[in-house]
């Protein structure tokens, strides 16, 4: 009896082992799989994209079928729409954030609007381009770089929004009260005391929201479109705008190995910016933390 | 207060006015923080009645009958969204499958498993592939994987199953590389470190107490973690797994890349299709008629229809583990 009870617990215990060993196996393999194909998504992008670098990237206008060129016009539409993106999305979200944070933090308006920047947040951003073409474009009645800016700022403000909020609620009570105590209005509490504590983070969501834009493809398509030339003028952001993530688009969809090696120069220079960025975001939020 | 102000009664006015100024210019701020949270109920309102303004001509020539017809014949104008919808589904049902286990198991690793020195750099690598662009998986999958894929993947298997009832039809046919199952796969990778980020969140949370006192009980790792530790934030995993979920439906340009952009529904999975998003990309600048374009709008309002419901069934889910959390 003895025996065969300890047989039993035996064969109970090696099972229990090998369910063991069996999950931590497996988790190990997970973990190696999400690396390998990170290894191998850079790894080609390095290949490709390093090979197709050079300095004229940044000095010619992306070229017709067939012959050689840069970039320049792109990276230039680009930079010029996110900046203008992040101008007019910036302010609307840290406000926003703000109220949230400071002023309504448990009422029910709050509570309507974190649920629905939240929704904005992960929305399939071709959408917001399809809204962007039918309020600006056809009214204006042409494709334009206003239009990709205004695309890219709706991107923007969820992600300023989410993370102001959640810096802001971080600041201790205790400062605001100080604060109030001394007889600081409330907008001198927000402006003078909490938007300075929370002010690595604040900055940390701009960047974050950068990197997000930055490879955002989907809703400059039918928004800014894309403009093969250059122009420099006062009446640029109303004409249609080129920028590297469509250029990306159109190139590697075409036939032309030239127009190929460009679009894997752009993908690697778009690439760079948002590992930058994250990179810089993460080294502000650690030195918040310590 | 009252000596001062009897005394000197300029020094009085003078206050009353700083405090009225004061009271003045928090009232705007005030009012510029609630302009900016309405701002984004605005942006939210606007895109459902832009989407359903620009989709009513196509509604009033095809009624409901657009989800479930599959022709799609931009030269007849007659439009039917059976097959990007049927693409949207399978590709995320794919990267579902593939990414859940996968997702979950390196949370797992990152929690519990992973030697101290290498949790940081692992994980910070893991979410670096969240930061990846969209457009970079599309490139990559276009020109780097789906040659490699079919070469090595898709054509012993297709030769493998050609015989086999069920598994012929669906991994048989002529393979291209590009295809829904590529896309799928695409799709898991890119989905696969949200899916990570919010279990180790969630099991961040779980109370060490439980865990000691069930290893103190003589539990192995794997059923401290399958029976105490997942159960605890089920709810958690379950809403980080819908918020990828909302991701992969809506996602575009890596789709767009891959799937091949047929209109049709293939029995086999290795076939081209097409997905809801990837058929707005790649054809609403080119379409040429009202009707066209409208078509295309109504495939973007079915698009966001869905993904707010999964997106708004996972913020439920998330807020009611952070309230959990609070007990």
């Amino acid at each position: 009896m003895a025996a065969i009870a300890s047989r039993t617990s035996q064969m109970l215990y090696f099972r229990r082992r090998l369910a063991n060993t069996v999950f931590i196996v497996l988790s190990t393999c997970a973990a190696i799989f999400g690396l390998v194909w990170l290894t191998f998504i850079l790894g080609g992008l390095l290949i490709d994209g390093v090979s197709a670098l050079s300095p004229t990237l940044f000095t010619e206008i992306t070229p017709p079928p067939g012959s050689k060129g840069g970039l320049a016009n792109a990276i230039g539409g680009s930079i010029l729409m996110s900046v203008i993106a992040v101008l007019i999305g910036t302010p609307i979200g840290l406000f926003a954030g703000t109220y949230l944070a400071e002023y309504a933090r448990h009422g029910r308006l709050a509570f309507v609007v974190r649920f629905v920047n939240d929704i904005l947040l992960s929305a399939p951003s071709i959408v917001i381009g399809l809204f962007v073409y039918e309020l600006v474009v056809v009214r204006m009645g042409h494709f334009s770089g206003w239009a990709g800016a205004a695309a890219l700022a709706i991107i923007v403000i969820p992600v300023v929004v989410r993370t102001t909020e959640n810096m802001l609620l971080l600041v201790p009570n205790g400062l605001r009260e100080a604060a109030s105590a001394l007889g600081a209005p409330q907008n001198f509490v927000i402006k003078l005391v909490t938007w300075k504590a929370a002010r690595a983070g604040i900055i940390t969501g701009i960047l974050l929201a950068v990197a997000r834009i930055s490879g955002e493809t989907a809703p400059l398509l039918f928004t800014a479109l894309g403009n093969s030339g250059w122009s420099w003028d006062a009446n640029a952001m109303n004409q249609p705008m080129a920028s590297l993530p469509a250029v990306i688009y159109t190139f590697a969809t075409g036939p032309y190995e030239d127009q190929h090696a460009l679009a894997w120069a752009g993908a690697l220079l778009i690439t760079a910016t948002v590992l930058v960025l994250s990179i810089l975001a993460r080294l502000l939020e650690n030195k918040k933390r310590t | 207060m009252t000596d001062i102000s009897l005394s000197e009664p300029s020094a009085l006015t003078a206050r009353v006015e700083t405090a009225r100024k004061a009271g003045a210019g928090d009232f705007r701020f005030r009012m510029m923080a609630l302009a900016a949270a309405l701002a984004v109920l605005a942006i939210f309102a606007g895109v459902i009645v832009s989407l359903i303004f620009g989709s009513m001509p196509a509604f009033k020539e095809f009624g409901f009958g657009f989800i479930t017809t599959e022709v799609w014949s931009p030269t007849r104008e007659r439009f039917g969204a059976l097959a990007p919808i049927y693409g949207t589904l399978v590709t995320s049902l794919i990267a579902m499958i593939i990414a859940v286990p996968v997702g979950i198991g390196i949370a797992i690793f990152l929690t519990d498993l992973c030697p101290r020195l290498l949790r940081r750099p692992i994980g910070i690598a893991v979410e670096l592939l969240a930061g990846i662009p969209s457009i970079i998986y599309g490139i990559w999958g276009f020109f780097v994987f789906a040659p490699w894929f079919q070469l090595h993947v898709q054509e012993p298997v297709a030769t493998a199953v050609a015989d086999i009832p069920v598994l012929g039809t669906l991994f048989g046919g002529v393979t291209f590389g590009i295809g829904t199952f590529t896309a799928g796969l695409i799709l898991s990778i890119m989905i696969l470190p949200f899916i990570s980020a919010v279990t180790r969140d969630v099991l961040e949370t779980v109370p060490s107490v439980l865990k000691e006192a069930s290893y103190g009980l003589g539990a192995t790792s794997w059923e401290v973690m399958w029976k105490v530790c997942l159960p605890f934030c089920q709810t958690g995993v379950v809403g980080g797994a819908m918020l990828a979920l909302g991701r992969a439906l809506g996602e575009t340009m890596a789709v767009t890349f891959v799937i091949g952009n047929a209109h049709k529904i293939a029995p086999s999975l290795f076939a081209p299709g097409t997905s809801i998003s990837a058929s707005i990309a790649n054809e609403f600048t080119e379409a040429t008629g009202d009707l066209y374009r409208s078509a295309l709008i109504e495939l973007g309002l079915l698009l966001f229809v869905i993904t707010f419901i999964v997106l708004a069934c996972a913020q439920l889910m998330l807020r009611q583990m952070e309230k959990g959390k609070g007990k």
